[in-house]
């Protein structure tokens, strides 16, 4: 099984991405591939005039990129209580063409983390939203991890297991998703 | 057209003529009224049973992109539920009217149903075949099966309804 980890935050020492990362052990500890996507800064804004073949080429590895994971993992910070631009925006060309997107039937879930309290729960929702309004299978659960600047300890690892075990549950959702035979083990 | 008084249903093995039936749902949406229909539909009445069954990915509204949104496993999920299915349990007659109690699967959630509608027939067809008519309604709470999706409207008030009247108007033919 491949999964796709895509954090909504660019910067290089986003808390998102590190929680992809502790995401991305607990995927290994099930046998799957994980792999953090890298280059969603990269994506230019969706402009319908350039969505026609060939793709933009950072858009069109975007798509290839997800197209080719059994499943996706988002970590998404919240900005002005919503999913940060260039998040949405990779969404937006992910969910074009309407009837045959990569994202169509496609495992994904979201947890999200965030400096604040109430660790990006408004965010995390409205990207729900979006993913299954493109045709995603949003896997039921969530992870709001507030004061995140709190949650890691000097080697950027999580330092809260009550943290970790909640992840571990996404995680194990989204494995049985792609592998409902799983479910049973 | 006259209509026949039987014993509640034809005896026999009757089968959908896929062209001059339709399988639909109708349902309350912002102001008005939403409808769709399956254009891929099955449906026989063989030792008194009714059966019938709708392919998902056969739904037709008038924006494919809708029709996509709907085959999504937000609403349907097409890929992993393909077939809307109805089998009856028992048929009875009140008055003119059929009540046909049985049940529905969508989305893999089988609930009970009941379906009223009314019987034409069987008369002879042009084509030497002996057929009968069924328009058939029933009420059911699209929640039950899953089918969870809504947006709120400016008031905050839902803009899809949560009940759906499934409207069957079927033609089916005696098999030989």
């Amino acid at each position: 099984m491949r999964v796709l980890g895509i954090s909504g935050s660019l910067r290089r020492g986003s808390h998102n991405t590190k929680l992809l990362r502790a995401a991305g052990e607990m995927f290994r500890a099930q046998g799957a591939q994980f792999e953090i996507y890298p280059a969603l800064k990269l994506v230019p804004p969706y402009d319908e005039d350039d969505d026609r073949e060939p793709a933009p080429a950072a858009a069109a590895h975007l798509r290839a990129a997800v197209a080719a994971a059994d499943a996706v993992f988002f970590s998404t910070p919240e900005y002005n209580h919503s999913v940060p631009g260039q998040l949405k925006n990779a969404v937006d060309w992910l969910s074009r063409p309407v009837g045959a997107n990569v994202l169509r039937n496609k495992p994904v879930a979201v947890i999200g983390a965030s400096t604040g309290m109430f660790g990006a729960v408004w965010s995390q929702a409205e990207l729900r939203k979006a993913l299954a309004a493109a045709g995603a299978r949003v896997v039921e659960g969530e992870v709001a991890v507030g004061h995140a600047h709190t949650r890691f300890d000097e080697d950027g690892e999580l330092s809260d297991p009550g943290l970790a075990e909640q992840i571990r549950e996404v995680v194990a959702a989204l494995v049985v998703e792609v592998e409902p035979a799983r479910a049973a083990a | 057209m006259s209509t026949t008084e039987l014993d509640v249903l034809p005896s026999g093995t009757w089968r959908v003529d896929n062209v001059h039936s339709d399988i639909g749902f109708a349902i309350d949406y912002m102001a008005g009224t939403f409808t769709g229909s399956f254009s891929d539909v099955e449906a026989e009445l063989s030792d008194g049973v009714l059966r019938g069954a709708a392919k998902v990915a056969s739904v037709q509204v008038k924006d494919p992109n809708l029709e996509a949104h709907l085959q999504s496993p937000e609403f349907f999920d097409a890929e992993r539920h393909p077939e809307i299915t109805f089998a009856s349990r028992a048929v009875r007659r009140e008055g003119d009217r059929l009540k046909i109690d049985g049940e529905i699967t969508i989305k893999g959630h089988t609930e009970p149903v009941e379906i009223t509608g009314v019987l034409s027939g069987p008369i002879d067809d042009p084509f030497g075949n002996r057929r009968f008519g069924l328009k058939l309604e029933a009420k059911v709470d699209r929640t039950k099966f899953g089918l969870n999706w809504n947006n709120p409207l400016p008031s905050g008030e839902p803009a899809l309804a949560n009940e759906v009247t499934l409207i069957a108007d079927l033609q089916l033919v005696q098999q030989s």
